[in-house]
């Protein structure tokens, strides 16, 4: 028997998990219309590759990737696509999201597909090029893309790859059902990951409440080198940290990946898809999903089709709709509610639990913290929740953050045995949200005060350029009167004026070409800044919520903070020949326009056309910012994304300055 | 019907406040049976005339504070305070010293910082404190263990409380205080010659410790509490008493028997010590907060001016308390040792 260790903390909560387990997964059958939702996972949403109208085919690709950190969508039936619209989902903000709609045509009809029977004959690239096609994303509850977890980075050496099938949640047996009945699949997938990464060992890992599980892996595994470790039964022991002390010994160092202790952990129910994606070539549509709970007559385990509404499925257990007033998505530990029965089943749903009060009753309001300690001795992170609560309610964040809120979990295990039943995690969870939005605002305002600091020094140098620019112009003037006072005016004016318009044209060409390429790079440098700042975000709120996305997050950080530094370098270099050049090159042009200007004999009518031309364009470029502001104006009365409205904005910011050049330009040139 | 939106963890614990207070309540009956038995009615009379003080006085500062009365009395955390205090109070006390001191107690120690969960001080024991020194010949004013003086009876008891003028009750030296006078005989003689003396610790206190020892136990064996704290202060105050026990000189402080028997031992340490408003937190604050006050009870026991020291030890360090927690924040997951103790 291999050791197993233990974990700090930890709580028996009532495992409700009978039930569901006296029936055989279920097929959920196909329901009228699905509903899939373009994120489903951690990380970019789907883009949509079919159209509304076009009719689908089972295992279809619907919707691609978009990016490295994200997954395709695949028509769990065939039918036709009524629409791409929000719909309701479920999500713990309660918020809708942009879904596909597919009207199924009750036919079920496949897509030519085809698998690989002999998956020793792939490649690494292949296998993983076939995960990632299939749109796997964690099928534990994380939903965390599993070709990107897979793609273990150059030179990182795994030791343990660990499968888990521990299912501590209460009430949940989807991954139990699914040892039972599928061992065979779920050890051919361990094979295949075993391919994949090339561990030293591969485990499943398995409480010990669930002996029928662990007897198929155990027959299943036979003559293999993969080995099942049982071990005894304690919430939150599936959490893929606390997983990994159990089976290793070893902790995941605070904000760190398993692979920086050499363990990569994927859930059974992933196994399994893997093994369908690679050996039948069948993309994931479906899963198997608990549906338990006093509130349905029949709870039991069904296979059932990504995007059926969870009313259909609660009506195949027997939902006794006046018996429930809360419906959860998940566990009763860590689970959410959603907004309504219509919510869509994902891939990540493991559990739908309708619980009736007298199961679950809604929580009495909180009585005041005693300091029992209670919270601290099962936190399985090791904090102390009681003295973050404290700091949580005074919103001391730095103290909150000294108590390493980030390393929460959000387990619920304090809250579970808390005696004056303080919703602790909420205040976690808020506390967090709120020092995210912190960062974010901290960077958001450095961020303007480098916009302002740039606009700033831009019109310095501008005012700079355009005083070069009058005094070369004056000198010109000067050279003429001298010149025509000693040529006599006897030189062709229309020549001369062709001449000065062309000489014209150049420099403002020379000109504008410089302003558009500055305010290219310009804006080069603020677009990756603002990518830049939403990506630390991003990758902070991964770090609090402890996910599996933080390296993916931290080399995309890292990515955009060279390309923000390649931008600021060539913008700099560009100021820096720029700012040689305009002087070099008003004084040249304006010597050029000058010798032409000398060379005409009426000194009068140019100066008339000039300020005719400075009109024209002041007028032009009034138009434009009277156009910009309107639109403007509409974008924010449409609600329109932010980005859209900064950039909105800033154009209409360079236009007023370029209004008030152009004004000044006038004055001047009336003045000369 | 629109559903419930609430937030994980949907699923709650058996265990409620009330819950440990009331487990807490029930735990001293042992104790209140035994203190009864051996030294009469006065320590039952004390707690019911104190539990009405301390719902008036929990009453009045919940409505001053503009808090819900229902909702908060049901904690029962001033009737537990009633009752730890008024089993410390000697038996046969005037009404007004009880009223005085649960006023003390829940007025000043507990609400005036906040109320439950706020208080940086035991509130029984504040009170306690508070009484001993502005009270200090009632407060040690102990009645003679049954078989070495006459018990009065519940009407006694009661003439005792409320018409303190008119009681004229015997009063004697417990052997804590004997054993501190002490400076010419050996242990054993001393022993001898006070009948108050007992098999190990005196009559009536020891079958109080271990009354009280078998109320800690149950609370333990219901998790109310961690085994960490009590034991810690035992074992401090044992082991104190062992190294200066000088063989049973007449330097000597008394035996760890005799400590682990006498006065307020066992009861400080389950019922006291384990107050989890008012001392340290994680498991090894907890430890050194029980050695702690094990030490400090041992050194003013024998030191010191006052009979007994354990509420004079927990108010020190109930003070210490939180320096406590901040130097012994245990170790997070995927933490190095040392981390966060900045
Ligand atoms: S369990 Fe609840 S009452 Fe006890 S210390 Fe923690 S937060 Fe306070
Ligand atoms: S929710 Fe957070 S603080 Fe509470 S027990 Fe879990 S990890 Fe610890």
């Amino acid at each position: 028997m291999r050791k197993v260790f233990n974990f700090h903390g930890g709580i028996h909560p009532p495992e409700n998990k009978l039930q569901s387990v006296g029936t055989p997964i279920a097929d959920a059958g196909i329901p009228p219309e699905l509903i899939i939702p373009l994120s489903q996972h951690i990380g970019a949403p789907a883009e949509p590759v079919v159209a509304v109208g076009d009719v689908v085919l089972k295992g279809q690709m619907i919707a691609q990737p978009k990016g490295f950190v994200s997954v395709p969508l695949h028509a769990p039936t065939s039918g036709t696509i009524t629409a791409i619209e929000e719909r309701q989902i479920a999500h713990p903000s309660g918020h809708r999201a942009p879904c596909m709609v597919i009207a199924s045509d009750g036919q079920d009809q496949w897509i030519a597909h085809s698998g690989c029977s002999d998956y020793s004959t792939l490649d690494k690239a292949q296998l993983l090029a076939r995960i990632r096609d299939a749109g796997i994303a964690g099928m534990g509850g994380a939903g965390f893309p599993a070709a990107v977890k897979l793609s273990v980075r150059e030179g990182v050496k795994i030791d343990t790859l660990i499968l888990n099938g521990t299912e501590c949640e209460p009430y949940i047996t989807a991954d139990d059902v699914l040892m039972r009945e599928r061992a065979q699949q779920i050890v051919a997938g361990a094979k295949i990951l075993r391919q994949l990464i090339d561990p030293v060992e591969t485990l499943i890992g398995v409480e010990d409440n669930k002996p029928e599980g662990l007897a198929a892996l155990r027959q299943a595994a036979q003559g293999s080198d993969i080995e099942i470790v049982e071990f005894p039964t304690k919430y939150p022991s599936g959490g893929e940290k606390q997983l990994i002390e159990i089976l290793t010994g070893k902790q995941v160092p605070s904000g760190g990946l398993p692979s920086d202790v050499g363990v990569i952990c994927q859930n059974v129910g992933s196994a399994v898809a893997i093994y369908d994606a690679v050996v039948n070539g069948r993309p994931l549509i479906s899963r198997v999903t608990t549906v338990t709970g006093a509130g349905v007559s029949q709870p039991q385990n069904f296979d059932v089709l990504i995007g059926t509404p969870m009313s259909y499925l609660l009506d195949k257990a027997g939902y006794q709709a006046d018996k429930n007033r809360r419906l959860i998505m998940g566990g009763p530990m860590m689970g959410f509610t959603v907004p309504s029965a219509e919510v869509p089943i994902v891939k990540t749903t493991n559990c739908v639990l309708a619980p009736t009060e007298k199961e679950l009753p809604t929580p009495p309001p909180a009585q005041a913290c005693i300091r029992c300690g209670m919270c601290a001795e099962v936190c399985p992170a090791s904090l102390l929740p009681q003295q973050m609560f404290w700091f949580a309610q005074g919103k001391e964040f730095e103290k909150l953050e000294a108590h390493n809120l980030f390393d929460c979990i959000e387990c619920g295990a304090c809250s579970w045995v808390c005696p004056s039943t303080i919703p602790l995690v909420q205040y976690y969870r808020a506390s967090k949200a709120e020092i995210v939005q912190l960062r974010k605002d901290n960077e958001k305002s450095e961020q303007s005060r480098v916009r302002f600091e740039a606009r700033q020094e831009r019109l310095a140098r501008e005012d700079a350029e355009k005083e070069a620019k009058r005094a070369a112009r004056k000198k010109a003037a000067e050279e003429r009167a001298q010149q025509s006072a000693a040529a006599g005016g006897d030189e062709d004016p229309i020549q001369a004026a062709i001449e000065r318009a062309k000489a014209k044209k150049a420099a403002q060409q020379a000109g504008a070409s410089t302003e558009n390429e500055l305010e290219k790079l310009e804006k080069a440098v603020v677009t990756t800044r603002k990518r830049l700042a939403t990506a630390s975000g991003k990758l902070q709120q991964a770090k609090a919520e402890g996910s599996d996305l933080v390296a993916a997050l931290q080399t995309g950080v890292d990515k955009t903070q060279a390309k923000l530094e390649a931008a600021e370098k060539a913008l700099h270099d560009y100021q820096q020949v720029n700012e040689a050049a305009p002087e070099h090159a008003a004084p040249t042009d304006a010597a050029d326009a000058a010798i032409a200007k000398a060379m005409a004999a009426r000194a009068a009518e140019s100066a008339l056309s000039d300020e005719e031309k400075a009109r024209a364009n002041l007028e032009k470029l009034q138009q434009r910012l009277e156009k910009s502001i309107t639109k403007l104006a509409q974008s924010r009365e449409n609600g329109d994304e932010e980005k859209i409205i900064v950039a909105l904005e800033s154009t209409v910011e360079r236009l007023s300055d370029k209004v008030a050049q152009a004004q000044q330009q006038l004055q001047t040139t009336e003045g000369a | 019907m629109a559903l419930l939106r609430i937030t994980s963890p949907h699923a709650h614990g058996p265990l409620s406040t009330s819950r440990v207070m009331l487990n807490v309540l029930l735990a001293t009956i042992p104790g209140i049976v035994v203190l009864t038995y051996f030294f009469g009615f006065g320590t039952l009379v004390n707690i019911l005339w104190g539990s009405l003080v301390a719902l008036a006085c929990e009453s009045l500062a919940l409505k001053l504070r503009g808090r819900p009365l229902g909702f908060y009395l049901k904690d029962y955390s001033a009737l537990v305070t009633a009752t730890l205090l008024c089993v410390a109070l000697p038996p046969y006390s005037p009404w007004w010293l009880i009223a005085v001191g649960i006023a003390s107690s829940i007025l000043l120690a507990k609400h005036l910082y906040g109320g439950l969960g706020y208080n940086p001080f035991n509130p029984a024991m504040a009170g306690y404190v508070i009484l001993l020194i502005s009270f200090p010949l009632q407060m040690t004013a102990w009645a003679p263990p049954r078989g070495v003086g006459e018990l009065p009876g519940l009407l006694e008891a009661l003439q005792a409380c409320f018409i303190p003028a008119s009681f004229d009750g015997t009063t004697m030296a417990t052997p804590l205080d004997i054993m501190k006078q002490n400076n010419s005989l050996l242990v054993e003689d001393l022993w001898q010659q006070n009948p108050q003396f007992g098999r190990w610790a005196g009559i009536g206190w020891e079958w109080v410790n271990l009354a009280f020892l078998a109320g800690g136990a149950w609370l333990l064996y219901q998790r109310i509490f961690t085994w960490h704290a009590p034991v810690a202060m035992l074992a401090g105050l044992a082991l104190m008493a062992a190294i200066f026990n000088d063989g049973g000189s007449s330097a000597s402080g008394g035996s760890a028997l005799f400590h682990l028997l006498s006065g307020a031992t066992m009861f400080g340490a389950f019922f006291i010590v384990t107050d989890p408003v008012t001392s340290a937190v994680s498991v090894r604050g907890r430890l050194i907060y029980g050695a702690m006050v094990g030490i400090l009870v041992y050194i003013i026991r024998v030191r010191g001016n006052y009979p007994d020291a354990v509420a004079f030890a927990i108010l020190i360090m109930n003070f210490a308390a939180p320096f406590i927690d901040y130097y012994t924040q245990p170790r997070t997951y995927g933490h190095q040792h040392g981390e966060g103790e900045k």
